[in-house]
């Protein structure tokens, strides 16, 4: 019981002094699963847009892929990462196995399936002749694709909670692409991973702590200009 | 009307769907200022033909011509549906304001904001409906959404409405105060429009012509009078033939009914119309009572006409009786009746029908 009380303590102790490795961790971790979210919403809204509206054969393979991919475990992610950015891999070349950038790309093969498998969801639900109805306001076809998307925004957001929230608390493919380096690739999950194993509760604690606020936080903001423009 | 350069030309369109031919129109001309119906049973191929004249719809064969300009389908066909206008039996509201609804096509079109928010504000007054401006449009009832959707294509000023069965899923008394207001506003606008129903009497009512469409084809297009007693075909004259239709001036008007003149016969109706106005007096055969003996006058009927039958269709359980008065008439009769009174063609009867039989269709005209 001692040593989650201390570990508490310390933690709490850890955040009011802004201690500058937790806060450069929680910095590194913000910046790669932001711009992984970043990344995988512009590939996922385009992609699942164009599935949604279009009619090819294969289609149905193509959703099912889709759908798959919404639930790729991380580490299987890592591996292929891993073994595609290796030294004498097919893009060794690029030398960023180990970096930040290669935890970016990791991540975003997460979250892109997710954002979507969530738009391909959402845009498909729209009746079939809203389409009709915006081309006969005279929408160009992009125009038409720009307000569709805006008809679904509400489930894209849920699309990006979800995408963001599936990044943010994955462990296995930052650890095994990023390499946990201290002060350059170590993000808030890696860091909570290494910390326990060495017994250091208290800092992991810390980490675990960050790590809840952060998602409660962004998820809150996300939620409030979700439910903002409800109808009266 | 001019009758110089028709607005829309449509000719020799074709729309596959599945490998199968489901429309076929070979020729159909649309004159500035009109309103044309189009009107024909559920799959008809209503919707089919309003889309592809607004090249919703790609026909894999034809064309259409603009005033007289042939519209190219190409990455820019969405000027020529900027010309035009859609509203659908649906409201396909988006999810915004009622405000930023009608302002839609107008943001599409970029227009100016200050110039928006005055022709929007213009159809919301219109429609009635500024009170709802800044209200979302999920909280609309259904008469509400579809004067925002009217208010929507009516602020783009569309060369050509096309009007998808707007009412058809509005309840009886929404349906009939916002017809009254269409005809109303398409009156005053001048809009050219198509409109189609499955409803005769919101056809004859909103239209100066009428289509008559089933299974893909144009059977018949004319004036509503000729196409009325003047089918073409089988089809066309059960699906809207079955009612007299006559065309009147107002003489009388007493409380609540009219005495319209029609070819010199007077007719008497319940309804309201101003003297001297033009009506369209309807009646169903089945309100036409017949009868041979010319003592027989105990009837509540206020109309009595004399005429002469001058064809008898079978029916099955009843018989379809033509007549001739001073214009032309038509009854069923049962079968048995029919033998009671010995009915055959050439024969000279009295028809009898009651005023509050006749449905009097305000051309607003004098």
């Amino acid at each position: 019981m001692d040593l989650i009380f201390e570990g508490i303590k310390k933690a709490f102790l850890l955040l009011i002094t802004f201690d500058p490795e937790v806060m450069g961790i929680t910095l590194l971790s913000l910046q790669v699963s932001g711009s992984a979210t970043l990344i995988s919403l512009f590939i996922g809204i385009s992609v699942g847009t164009a599935v949604a509206l279009s009619r090819f054969s294969g289609r149905r393979f193509i959703v099912s892929l889709i759908n798959t991919g919404m639930g790729l475990p991380p580490v299987v992610v890592g591996l292929f990462v891993t073994i595609l950015l290796w030294r004498n891999g097919p893009l060794g070349f690029f030398r960023i196995l180990y970096t930040p950038t290669a935890m970016i790309i990791a991540q975003t093969i997460i979250a892109a399936p997710i954002v979507m498998g969530i738009t391909l969801a959402a845009i498909q639900q729209l009746p079939q002749k809203l389409r009709l109805q915006i081309l006969a306001l005279g929408a160009t076809g992009l125009q038409m694709v720009w307000i569709l998307i805006k008809e679904a925004k509400l489930p894209l957001l849920a699309a990006v909670m979800a995408g963001f929230g599936g990044v943010i608390s994955e462990v296995g493919a930052s650890i095994m692409v990023g390499g946990n380096i201290k002060g350059y690739s170590r993000v808030l999950t890696t860091a909570t991973v290494m910390e326990t194993s060495r017994g250091n509760f208290d800092i992991a604690i810390a980490l675990g702590i960050i790590l809840l606020l952060l998602a409660f936080f962004i998820n809150l903001i996300l939620t409030q200009i979700q439910q903002r423009e409800r109808p009266r | 009307m001019s009758e110089s350069i028709p607005i829309l030309e449509a000719k020799n369109i074709e729309v596959g769907r599945g490998g199968m031919l489901i429309l076929h129109v070979p020729s159909l001309l649309i004159q500035e200022g009109e309103i044309l119906s189009l009107i024909g049973p559920n799959g008809a191929g209503k919707t089919t033909l309003l889309q592809a004249l607004s090249y919703l719809l790609k026909p894999f064969q034809g064309e259409i011509f603009f005033r007289g300009k042939k519209v190219e389908v190409n990455h820019s066909v969405f000027e020529y549906r900027r010309k035009l206008a859609m509203v659908f039996q649906e409201p396909l509201l988006f999810d915004a304001t009622v405000f930023n609804n009608v302002a839609s096509g107008l943001k599409i079109r970029g227009m100016k904001k200050d110039e928006i928010r005055d022709r929007v504000m213009e159809q919301l007054e219109r429609f009635g409906i500024s009170h709802l401006n800044d209200r979302s449009a999920k909280t609309l009832s259904g008469g509400e959404a579809q004067r925002t959707s009217l208010a929507r294509a009516f602020a783009l000023r569309p060369e050509i409405l096309l009007l998808d069965e707007p009412f058809a899923s509005l309840d009886p008394p929404t349906r009939d105060s916002l017809i009254e207001d269409l005809e109303h506003i398409l009156k005053q606008t001048q809009t050219t429009a198509i409109f189609a129903t499955h409803d005769r009497l919101d056809a004859l009512r909103l239209s100066n012509r009428i289509a008559v469409v089933n299974d893909g084809k144009v059977l018949q297009v004319g004036f509503p009078e000729e196409v009325m007693n003047h089918p073409v075909n089988e089809f066309v004259a059960s699906f809207v033939g079955v009612e007299t239709i006559l065309t009147g001036n107002v003489i009388k008007k007493d409380g609540g009914t009219i005495i319209a003149s029609v070819e010199g016969q007077e007719v008497e109706a319940v309804g309201d119309a101003h003297l001297g106005e033009e009506v369209v007096l309807c009646v169903r055969p089945e309100n036409v009572v017949l009868s041979v003996h010319p003592s027989q006058e105990k009837t509540s009927a206020r109309n009595v006409l004399v005429g002469r039958i001058v064809k008898i269709i079978s029916l099955g359980l009843y018989k379809k009786i033509h007549l001739q008065c001073r214009f032309p008439l038509v009854s069923y009769v049962t079968n048995h009746s029919f033998e009671e009174l010995s009915l055959r063609e050439g024969k000279e009867v009295r028809a009898f029908f009651k005023a509050t039989a006749v449905t009097v269709i305000r051309k607003g005209k004098s």
